[in-house]
């Protein structure tokens, strides 16, 4: 969990903020990783305890009221905008070119390339401007050769720059998966350490609105296995901006996913220079009945049948994983501690997704906490239809998600 | 009726080297070949057995041979001091008798450059779409002349006509200094040398998995790599173990490597196919063909990106991507060829072709199988060389070497080279015939360079055997050294993963992974 403190009060609240119930064994503070921005920037991001019930989409000062049933969708933050707020709004697509835009100015290493990423200005308009504010260059439009040119990113990395590759749609990246599993991957270890490689590689993917099989693949469970990389799905303009800047910053190959239906996501985000933990998970809304693990779209379903949920008398604890390699078990294991039982929630397939390795892990971690076995909704092993009603139904949907939580806690 | 039978039989007239037969024949434009497509006639499918298949390529190498010596491109290389007009004139002349059936052939013409290259100009490509000649006024050394299977008399372009205009007062004959020449000689001692150890300590039992010989092709390492400054990067194959030596890692390194050892360069995380070199600029060694391309193009990229953008100004840095025939019809080929000319980056592509990818030959896998003609498709020069000769293969790397570091764009050159080995050392390397291999070993760049050095006064024998035994002892300590050094321990497992290990994550304690004590330990599960 992260939360930006702007001030003493915000340290008031921290200790003071009343809570539903507390294990006692818990108040001990164990070592927590602060983790600063590098280089002086001026806001800390620290991360704060699990049991600490701060609403995690921080909105300025709003940050260290508790909320006890907050939903974190979009049409609260559209509720609480106002002028006076500080901050500023902005959709996700333009709080990740915020995001890029603010590391070019930093770092002159930092290049961007990928198809129509330059004059075009991304086909999801990520890099709309850059190409005329930074040159043909820094921001370059490749010929279509995914694979050619995520291996000229990853050579470019480790020669010096700190090259972004966008594929136009995560699906293109089975193209490059020569280069991003063997290269990208492995040449840190095989090269006993001289070389790093501090790329960033991301692009949309995910179940857009009837895109058809081919472009609505989820590539995160294609990617987990391959060592040596991270992975991390954004899923709010907050975080989107936050993990784009960690992951640039990062001296890991990083893998950043976006999906195509996120992108116009309004928020509230703040002025000032911040990042996100990219190996930890963050708590969307605390509770007590079940603990629901999330990212990416899948996050606003769950909310979505939160407050159906909240209506019928569960309090569910959402968490989005959103560093789905490497897990942050932390995060989610003092959940499951709290609150036994485990719903699991994610577009992926369902044959080898990222909520199976998550099962495993879970599993494999905290099988004494548990009261039930885990219950994990992915996408059905199918083929992304084209008809609107078949692609609904190879999807999570809220009605699924209530079903699969009242079924949890009987 | 005829017209169609012709398409299918003209091919029969080009399969012989007529021209050779006809002793008035000029110096003819040969370059490109004509000859690609003419020894597999639209119906015959099978591959010949390996007897015919030598012989089709070793005719196939001999015509590009040949006309190497007799193409010059400047009127004063040749013997025969002909005005530029009149030998325009015959070429064309002599192009179509070739081609009297030429209206029917499949094949398009070759590109048309009509003026000759001058010698007084450097490197230039009159069009993006001509194709260079580079080596073509290749000076070649007497005893190839003998190895050419074709005899021709009295063809041989004198060398020493081309050489003059080219070389200092002090040795006007020769290509190279004395120094120059005992440095290649020892690369390339060092490389045979280090190649056969390897040899016998795989067999010895010291090292394991697939380990790849270098051996015959030491003329185009080190005819390249002897070119580069120490900031220019190599990017290499599985066949890297001679090109990290030419750029400069100690054989000490590279042995222990091999062994498996800590000390290696790779600290053992590699091994034979994965050198490394942060300090050398050896940007690897890849295990899967054609996966290197991309990396050297994004090193070439960082160049121009650093004099652009970065405001380096002296940066002028080159990349060299070295990989095989088999690699030439693998796509990641091609879409590299394509970036580095659209943005002129300073690369040179260097196809070691030596005829065969494992047990495939060259010819049966492309189409077609000249290689340097991919080059111009591009926009791009590109050369074929005789690979099995050293100071050829250094005179085409110094053009186009520079020709990169100028801003000029990248360049692709064919180096036919061969390998006395198997593709590794768990090829039993049946398919080659003897008789092929027995040619290429006539032709080893190492004793033909000795001959050179001797016979032009640059070196005595007992220089040359000095080098030998010098180069015998550094791989003897190498030897000695990697045995010696100590394997890599558990604690090293987990390291070199991630260069920030948080990735590892944060473990169920809140700690993140990396500070679990196990992790130094390499027991650590993550």
């Amino acid at each position: 969990m992260a939360a930006i403190f702007q001030g003493v009060g915000a340290a008031a609240a921290l200790s003071s903020s009343p809570s539903n119930s507390f294990d006692s064994k818990k108040l001990l503070f164990s070592p927590r990783r602060s983790f600063s921005v590098k280089k002086g920037a001026s806001v800390v991001v620290v991360r704060s305890d699990g049991n600490v019930n701060l609403d995690l989409n921080p909105r300025g000062r709003r940050a260290q009221q508790l909320i006890a049933n907050a939903v974190a969708t979009k049409a609260d933050s559209s509720a609480t905008s106002s002028s006076s707020k500080p901050g500023h709004e902005l959709l996700l697509f333009e709080a990740l070119r915020e995001g890029l835009e603010e590391e070019m100015e930093r770092d002159p290493s930092v290049c961007v390339m990928g198809e129509d990423v330059g004059h075009y200005g991304g086909s999801y308009k990520v890099t709309k401007g850059l190409a005329t504010k930074f040159g043909d260059l820094r921001v370059l439009d490749t010929p279509i050769a995914e694979n050619s040119f995520t291996g000229m990113g990853i050579g470019a990395a480790m020669t010096g720059l700190r090259p972004v590759v966008e594929g136009m749609n995560m699906g293109f990246l089975l193209l490059a998966f020569n280069q991003i599993s063997n290269n990208c991957g492995m040449l840190h270890y095989t090269s006993g350490g001289q070389f790093t490689i501090p790329i960033v590689i991301r692009g949309p993917g995910g179940v857009g609105r009837q895109l058809g099989a081919e472009h609505s693949q989820r590539l995160e469970s294609y990617f987990q296995s391959i060592p040596g990389i991270q992975m991390v799905a954004c899923s709010t303009p907050y975080n989107a901006k936050g993990l784009m800047k960690a992951a640039i910053r990062s001296e890991n190959p990083v893998i950043l996913f976006e999906h195509v239906l996120l992108y116009n996501l309004k928020e509230r985000i703040p002025d000032e220079d911040y990042i996100c933990n990219l190996e930890e998970a963050e708590m969307v809304r605390p509770g007590e009945h079940v603990t629901i693990l999330t990212y990416s779209r899948m996050r606003y379903h769950v909310m979505q049948a939160a407050k159906t949920l909240v209506n019928k008398g569960y309090d569910p604890e959402v968490i989005d994983i959103r560093s789905l390699k490497p897990f942050d078990l932390y995060t989610i294991g003092n959940s499951v501690k709290k609150t036994h039982r485990v719903l699991i929630v994610e577009e992926c397939m369902r044959t080898g997704g990222i909520g199976a390795s998550l099962t495993a892990a879970i599993n494999e971690n905290f099988l004494d906490y548990l009261d039930a076995p885990i219950m994990c909704l992915s996408s059905q092993d199918v083929p992304t239809p084209y008809a609107g009603t078949l692609e609904e139904w190879t999807v999570v949907q809220p009605a699924q998600i209530v079903t699969a939580v009242e079924q949890l806690c009987h | 009726m005829a017209l169609s039978m012709c398409r299918y039989v003209w091919w029969l007239s080009l399969s012989f080297p007529l021209h050779q037969f006809l002793p008035t024949l000029p110096a003819r434009r040969l370059f490109p070949r004509p000859f690609p497509r003419c020894f597999r006639p639209p119906f015959f499918f099978l591959s010949p057995p390996s007897s015919l298949l030598y012989l089709s390529q070793s005719i196939f190498h001999s015509l590009l041979h040949l006309p190497f010596s007799l193409l010059s491109s400047s009127p004063a290389n040749t013997p025969h001091q002909k005005p530029k007009g009149s030998r325009k004139v015959e070429r064309d002349r002599t192009m179509s008798s070739a081609f009297s059936a030429g209206k029917f052939t499949t094949q398009p013409f070759p590109l048309n450059t009509s003026s000759p290259r001058s010698h007084d100009k450097p490197f230039n490509i009159p069009s993006a779409t001509s194709p260079f000649f580079g080596s073509s006024r290749k000076l070649r050394l007497n005893s190839s002349s003998k190895l050419n299977l074709h005899r021709r008399s009295g063809t041989v372009v004198a060398v020493s006509d081309v050489v003059k205009e080219k070389k200092s007062k002090f040795a006007p004959n020769l290509l190279i200094t004395k120094e120059e020449g005992l440095v290649l000689y020892e690369d390339m001692v060092l490389g045979r040398a280090f190649e056969d150890m390897c040899a016998q300590m795989y067999y010895r039992g010291k090292m394991f998995g697939f380990v790849h010989l270098y051996n015959g092709q030491e003329a185009v390492s080190t005819g390249f790599i002897k070119h580069l400054k120490k900031e220019d990067s190599v990017v290499s194959t599985y066949r890297d173990h001679v090109h990290a030596l030419s750029k400069g890692v100690p054989a000490r390194a590279v042995m222990s490597e091999l062994f498996g050892k800590t000390t290696g360069c790779c600290r053992g995380q590699g091994g034979s196919m994965h050198m490394f070199s942060s300090e050398h600029n050896l940007l690897g060694g890849f295990a899967f063909i054609g996966e290197g391309i991309p990396v050297a193009t994004g090193a070439a990229f960082t160049s121009k990106y650093k004099r652009e953008v970065l405001k380096e100004a002296d940066c002028d840095h080159v990349t060299l991507a070295f990989f095989g025939d088999g690699t030439c019809n693998n796509g990641q080929f091609f879409e590299c060829l394509n970036m580095a000319a659209l943005w002129k980056l300073p690369i040179v592509f260097v196809v070691e072709n030596n005829l065969w990818a494992i047990g495939m030959s060259h010819l049966r896998a492309t189409s077609d199988p000249q290689i340097y003609k991919k080059g111009p498709a591009f926009g791009m020069p590109g050369i074929h060389v005789d690979g099995m000769d050293v100071l050829k293969v250094r005179e085409v790397a110094k053009e186009a070497i520079g020709r990169a570091r100028r801003g000029e764009g990248p360049t692709l050159v064919e180096c036919e080279t061969y390998r006395f080995r198997g593709h590794s050392l768990a090829d039993p390397d049946e398919l080659r015939d003897p008789a092929e291999k027995a040619h290429y070993a006539a032709r080893d760049p190492i004793t033909a360079l000795k001959k050179y050095l001797i016979e032009n006064s640059l070196a005595s024998e007992a220089e040359l055997k000095a080098i030998d035994k010098k180069i015998d002892e550094v791989v003897e300590d190498s030897v000695e050294f990697a045995d010696e050094s100590p394997l890599p321990s558990r604690s090293q497992l987990l390291e070199n993963v991630f260069a920030d290990p948080k990735g590892f994550g944060i473990g169920p304690d809140g700690q993140y992974r990396c500070e679990d004590p196990k992790f130094t330990e390499g027991t650590a599960h993550v």
